[in-house]
């Protein structure tokens, strides 16, 4: 085969051999460890460690915050994509700048100030007072950390699709009767929600994992506001090294998990737009 | 028929909207929406990190810059960023040439793998490290025969940094490289270029932008990341803490202004970060036309 396709470019083996040996020893290696050492517990032990009431509770706080914070984002990101696509106002560059602001913002410098705002004292936190709300240190809290980081993730998908939308599917349904909320509702939207599902996918992915802005706005209490990557790292400073694997696994096998189902979705519903087109 | 699409061509100013817009007070509803939501998400907690760390004034905020334990966490986020950053630059350059310059099987799988670490936890990063190369790992033993200290040590924290900043050049790349195309590097050999000219001459420049703008978003993410540093490190103070553990230190020591002061560093630099990445994604595209009508002529 070599000799019939003759590559003009030099360098495949190297850089694809050097590609793959870097992969190997940074990512596969180290990740495959945690199977490996998970096989050290016997299977009623690593039972018996996934399924402690405490880390149910951290399961259902995470897997729960993570999915409410990537829906509530999914309306936002619909929002906020629109108004930087269709409409032209004052500053709106840097607008569209300051969206990737939780991206570039460090996870530790996003939790303490969430935290120093929503506190009872806070700016926020004090107009919030009176109404009974409190926000930091409640699972509330959680979720507007998990909400915040996951912002960028659902207007950066939709965005692109929106500017490339054809003009002409709006105009076919305007001219057919519809009016601008059954235009979104019936026309736009459907094609959105390839997108919508990546972004989604990826802010609940990036919420499941997330660690340092969620911790100071927490509170951390056992059962109520741990999340499983904090609980993760309590058993690691008790160093039980076996127990903070298996809950890792279990993380690492459920966001695995819904990328996969994601994926498949997704890969239906473009087949399904692309079956529209051709129609 | 120049003439008759004039003459059949609407007014510029309708009096009416046309079918395909929004009326001017849904318009208006939904930017002040987006915009309010954005002010109170997003541009609040900046100004409060600013606000928080002068609090107690200038004086106060200079101080905590002449602390040894601060000047050492920003030395030490320097080596981290250092080191894996050019150490991921060279893996992405590497992989994108692999990937979009050849056809090979698995490719696809490829790509996915090395876009795993994104979909990782840090806490997961930091902890595969810790088994591998910590008390009750396969290399201890050697290791500590050896004298040799990964964990609760600056090599731990430059491997976790690594882990995580680990896609950004190379899923940078990609993308670019196949759009690019292998045209121009195969006419560069074919006058007579060796591989390390074409690299040179041909690619890098046609990259350049690309390259920058992963380079930039992997230095962020190196500066900042917390989770991951934070499980390899041992927090041991002027030793093994970057600028976001100490910001944890100083925050649970009950000196929040002192937190404060030294988020602004990262705060700061998040900001360069967005206008830098705003500015290159303009070069980027203006780069990604030249290419274009380059090939297509």
């Amino acid at each position: 085969m070599a000799k019939n396709t003759r590559r003009v470019l030099p360098g495949f083996r190297l850089t694809l051999g050097y590609t793959l040996l870097y992969l190997s020893l940074i990512v596969l290696i180290p990740l495959a460890g945690v199977f490996v050492k998970t096989s050290t517990l016997s299977w009623e032990q690593f039972w018996h460690v996934i399924t402690a009431p405490r880390a149910l509770a951290s399961y259902r706080l995470s897997f729960g915050a993570s999915f409410l914070a990537a829906f509530v984002n999914v309306f936002i990101g619909i929002l906020v994509a629109w108004v930087l696509v269709r409409y032209e106002f004052f500053g709106k560059k840097i607008v569209d700048a300051l969206v990737d602001m939780p991206f570039a913002l460090p996870t530790a410098v996003a939790g303490i100030t969430l935290t120093a705002l929503y506190a009872p004292h806070g700016w926020i936190g004090q107009l919030l007072a009176p109404l009974g709300v409190k926000v930091a240190f409640t699972q509330l809290g959680v979720f507007i950390a998990l909400t915040f980081i996951g912002l960028p993730f659902i207007v950066r998908t939709v965005q692109p699709v929106l500017e490339d939308f054809d003009p002409e599917l709006e105009e076919a349904a305007a001219s057919l009767g519809a009016n601008r909320w059954q235009t979104f509702w019936r026309v736009i939207l459907p094609m959105l929600y390839p997108a919508l599902l990546t972004g989604f996918s990826l802010a609940f992915a990036r919420a499941l994992g997330e660690y340092g802005s969620v911790i100071f706005i927490a509170g951390n209490m056992p059962m109520k506001t741990e999340i499983t990557p904090l609980l993760i790292v309590t058993k690691l400073e008790q160093f039980d090294y076996a127990g903070a694997t298996a809950l890792a696994v279990v993380m690492l096998v459920g966001s695995f998990v819904i990328l996969l189902t994601v994926n498949l979705l997704q890969w239906r519903s473009s087949r399904h737009l692309a079956q529209f087109a051709q129609a | 028929m120049g003439d008759t699409t004039t003459f059949f061509r609407a007014p510029r100013r309708e009096p009416h909207r046309r079918a395909t817009a929004e009326s001017p007070w849904v318009r208006r509803l939904l930017i002040g929406g987006a915009l309010c939501f954005l002010g109170i998400f997003l541009v609040v907690p900046l100004v409060s990190v600013f606000a928080e760390a002068l609090k107690k004034g200038l004086g106060f905020y200079c101080h905590t810059f002449n602390d040894p334990l601060t000047l050492s966490a920003i030395k030490l986020t320097f080596i981290a960023a250092g080191i894996s950053v050019p150490l991921n630059c060279v893996f992405g350059v590497a992989a994108a040439w692999a990937i979009a310059k050849f056809d090979f099987r698995g490719k696809s799988i490829l790509i996915t793998l090395i876009d795993l670490p994104f979909c990782v936890s840090p806490v997961i990063a930091g902890l595969i490290y810790v088994l591998l190369f910590g008390a009750p790992g396969p290399f201890w033993t050697w290791l500590s025969d050896h004298n040799v200290k990964i964990i609760f040590a600056v090599p731990g924290i430059v491997l976790a940094t690594t882990f995580v900043t680990f896609p950004f050049v190379a899923r940078e790349l990609i993308p670019l490289m196949q759009a690019q195309g292998r045209t121009e590097e195969e006419a560069a050999r074919v006058l007579g270029a060796s591989g390390w000219q074409t690299f040179w001459r041909v690619t890098l420049p046609n990259i350049k932008w690309g390259l920058l703008y992963g380079v930039i978003l992997c230095n962020a993410r190196a500066m900042g990341e917390f989770g991951a540093v934070s499980v390899v490190s041992g927090h041991i103070r002027g030793q093994t803490n970057t600028i976001p553990l100490h910001i944890e230190i100083l925050y649970n020591d009950y000196n929040t202004t002192g937190a404060f002061a030294v988020a602004t560093l990262l705060a700061f630099l998040g900001l360069v970060t967005l206008v830098l990445k705003t500015w290159i994604e303009r070069k980027k595209i203006a780069a990604l036309r030249a290419t274009e009508t380059r090939v297509a002529a």
